[in-house]
């Protein structure tokens, strides 16, 4: 009954997506205030009927109602009750559902915060929301409808694919997804203002912060998924630019670009057409994104076992959603005046060159995500891009990503002089190149050029914003001048600062572990010692114990570094009764420096040896660290009075003070 | 420098970042892509020797050995036309088994033998890598017996 009940929710949900999508912008075109005041109520509505249905989901989980197929495939009595609620988006029809409902919660959002936009403008932004949750929904109800029954029920479910019981799996898709659906609201935003014809500061002021909120959860998202990968998969690798990571990695850069190009469009109405154009590309490539991992076209590690007509609808929903939009852009985008000019020496140029570079970036992940697809429809043979392709392209071309991301903030809007900036920046770039002489010539220590080459533009970015942020602090004298200072930026200034120093940390990290990281495979027998960077490893044998839903054979090893003990690791190789493959369980001592890895291969001869592998990997940490700092940055950002001000003020002239790049 | 001209600079310097990035994009392209063959290609000595391919294909039941050291490990592989021999050094991945899918990647040697330094894992043990589908689905059009019973068992 609660199945069917959910079903039906579901119709009733793409009904109200059909009024949604068309009511409030005809009213919005017409002039009709009543149709136009619709949309919000719509909105709700939305939400509440797709509530219905993931409450009636998550109640068949709950309870074990294996007669409905879904449940029977993703789920099994003997799971843990929260791994039982993170099995609702563990395979494709659930994670469907999570997607149309948070699209639901978005749109609910947008309604409920936007009191200061023109009614015109909410009717126009929900609409389309709409029209994007009509695509979803009806892909839903007629592909992939997670409320079929089976008859007759089995007694037992199948269980979730072990791999993605998890914790870090379990919030990785919720957060990836919120990315993903979260930029339908900068798309909203930019279709309803191509619609209306009128792009102004006020428009990148409405759509800044959700912009910077659906990027927060997909830089948080696409870290889980990275870290998860790490400890997970048990290869130690934390991106393997497999095509279902380039397929969060594109929208991430696309919105990444939109982000700084909202900024300019804020602050100095440029940018606007290319601001749109951004806005539009996010979106369509976390629909892409969304295709990609569906439709089975590329081989991924991460790709389910997959259906030809669901990857066609969304290959058509897809050519509607982008076809329609650049026509629109086609259409609009010449009658949009130019806005701010400026010099070649400013931060707009800046910018600028950050723009072009992510953007070059997203294209280029595109094109070797697609290549294999291409090749093989020109029929020039079955290809797989590596991952050194990927590799060289971001480290020729981070380089300058990293140059503009250090000049820009200090560089003044519309018009600067180079020898400003430099006279500001010398104390950056001598740090800079302090560092990669220390780092690679052999004084300190072996010399490493790629090395040094990495740690330099990470104290490069340090430097710079350092020399920013001092800046801002000689304004007054003494220590309460100071505080004054300190509390005089606004914080989107701190939130661009930390998020910039994020990408510091990132690059050491990446740096560090790409460099220094050791990997080895060894057969080891019960009481022998191996030795390896640094450390010592005892092998004190195998066991057997037992799981909830699995047994495992349990390795003992204990970690010396000198004579101290420093480590004890217990890596599994999990048997899950539901059947099929085993799993690996690395055990990982982590630590802010370096983390030790070690998984379990297979048992080798009949005296209790075993094949393993173990894993130095220096700085691995910082990697996640740096997104972490990039979210919070984007935290504090949207955090910013004027978006507080701005929700209680009707539409105003913007502050001045602090700009954020 | 007037609007004009300072619009060109821009243009100019845009066209040349973009274009020196799709060059670099191309050149590095050429070295860093690897083929798909079937063993049969592979037999038929498609697969170009002294260079990094992939070879997919199904592990033939009953063949998979470990050496002597624990960590090389010798298996076939089929698309059930043709054979070839696989050595690897290394952990397999979890998903890895006799009668499944794979896809490895590494050289073919001079005694014939494909030396892998990667075999590739899959989250889902019911996934068919496309490449080894349609190798198995090529094998079996040309008429090759058993071939059916092959990818029906593999693809559970």
């Amino acid at each position: 009954m609660v199945p069917e009940l959910g079903h039906f929710a579901l119709i009733l949900a793409l009904f109200l997506a059909i009024i949604q999508a068309s009511v409030p912008l005809a009213g919005s075109l017409s002039g009709n205030r009543t149709w136009m005041s619709m949309a919000r109520p719509l909105a709700w509505g939305q939400l509440t009927f797709i509530g219905i249905a993931f409450l009636c989901l998550l109640q068949a989980f709950l309870t074990d109602d294996f007669s409905v197929i879904y449940v029977a495939t993703n789920s099994n009595s003997l799971m843990p009750t929260a791994y039982k609620v993170s099995a609702i988006w563990g395979a494709h029809e659930g994670s469907l559902l999570l997607w149309v409902f948070m699209l639901a919660g978005w749109g609910a959002a947008v309604a409920a915060l936007s009191k200061n936009l023109p009614l015109a403008m909410i009717a126009r932004v929900i609409s389309v929301q709409g029209m994007v949750a009509i695509g979803f929904l009806l892909f839903t109800v007629l592909t992939s409808n997670p409320f079929d029954r089976i008859f007759p029920a089995p007694l037992e479910g199948r269980d979730l694919n072990p791999l993605l019981q998890d914790p870090g799996l379990a919030i990785h898709p919720p957060m990836l997804y919120m990315g993903y659906v979260g930029f339908s609201v900068a798309f909203a935003f930019a279709i309803a203002a191509l619609i209306g014809g009128k792009l102004d500061s006020a428009w990148a002021r409405w759509s800044r912060p959700w912009t910077t909120v659906a990027w927060i959860f997909l830089t948080i998202g696409i870290a889980l998924g990275s870290w998860w990968a790490y400890y997970e998969l048990g290869w130690g690798g934390w991106w393997f630019w497999d095509p279902v990571e380039n397929a969060s990695f594109m929208p991430w850069l696309a919105g990444t670009a939109l982000m700084h190009s909202l900024a300019v469009t804020e602050k100095r109405a440029a940018f606007k057409t290319w601001t749109v154009l951004l806005a539009i590309s996010a979106f369509s490539l976390s629909l892409l994104g969304t295709f990609l991992v569906r439709s089975g076209v590329l081989t991924s590690v991460h790709a389910f076992a997959t259906d030809p007509t669901r990857g066609s609808f969304i290959l058509i929903f897809l050519c509607i959603v982008i076809g329609g939009s650049l026509a629109l852009y086609a259409w609009r985008a010449p009658t949009i005046s130019g806005g701010g000019r400026f010099d070649l020496v400013s931060r707009e140029s800046f910018l600028l060159v950050n723009n072009l570079l992510l953007a070059t970036l997203t294209v280029l992940v595109l094109f070797g995500t697609l290549a294999p697809l291409i090749y093989e429809a020109a029929g020039w043979g079955k290809i797989s891009v590596g991952f050194p392709w990927f590799n060289k392209m971001f480290v020729s071309l981070s380089p300058f990503l990293v140059l503009a991301t250090g000049t820009g903030p200090l560089a003044h809007w519309k018009h600067d002089e180079p020898r400003r900036l430099i006279k500001s920046l010398w104390l950056a770039l001598a740090l800079a190149i302090l560092v990669f002489l220390a780092v690679s010539l052999p004084i300190f220590s072996a010399g490493n050029m790629a090395m040094a080459f990495g740690l330099a533009m990470a104290a490069w970015l340090v430097g710079s914003h350092l020399v920013s942020l001092f800046d801002r602090l000689k304004h007054k004298h003494g220590l309460k001048g100071l505080a004054a200072d300190l509390a005089g930026n606004s914080r989107s200034y701190y939130g661009m600062w930390l998020a910039h120093m994020g990408l510091a940390v990132f690059i050491v990290g990446v740096t560090m572990v790409s460099i220094h990281g050791k990997e080895t495979d060894i057969r080891m027998s019960p009481g022998s010692v191996h030795e390896d960077a640094g450390y010592r490893f005892q092998f004190n044998g195998v066991q057997s114990v037992p799981g909830p839903n699995y047994s495992a054979f349990r390795g003992d090893f204990v970690v010396y570094q000198g004579e101290r003990e420093i480590a004890r690791l217990f890596p599994e190789k999990r048997n899950y009764f539901s059947g099929g493959m085993p799993m690996t369980e690395a055990a990982i001592d982590a630590g802010l420096l370096r983390d030790i890895y070690i998984s379990l291969g297979e048992p080798v001869g009949d005296k209790g040896d075993w094949a393993l592998r173990v894993y130095y990997k220096p700085y691995v940490r910082w990697i996640w660290l740096g997104c972490i700092f990039m979210a919070l940055g984007g935290v504090l950002a949207v955090t910013d009075r004027r978006y507080r001000m701005a929700r209680q003020t009707a539409a105003s002239p913007i502050p001045g003070g602090a700009a954020v790049a | 420098m007037k609007a004009r001209q300072k619009r060109l600079a821009f243009v100019a310097l845009a066209v040349l970042g973009v274009g020196a990035a799709s060059a670099l994009a191309l050149t590095a392209l050429k070295s860093n892509i690897s083929y798909f063959f079937s063993p049969s290609q592979v037999i038929a000595n498609e697969a170009p020797p002294d260079h990094v391919f992939r070879l997919g294909g199904l592990v033939t039941k009953g063949t998979l050995a470990r050496q002597e050291d624990g960590l090389t490990i010798h298996f076939d592989v089929t698309d059930n036309a043709q054979t070839v021999k696989v050595a690897y050094t290394g952990i397999l991945p979890d998903l890895f088994s006799e009668g499944s899918g794979v896809v490895a990647k590494g050289r073919l040697g001079p005694d014939g033998v494909f030396y892998a330094d990667e075999v590739l894992a899959k989250h889902d043990e019911d996934y068919m890598p496309p490449e080894v589908a349609s190798t198995l689905k090529t094998a079996h059009a040309e008429g090759v017996a058993d071939a059916a019973a092959g990818i029906n068992g593999a693809s559970n």
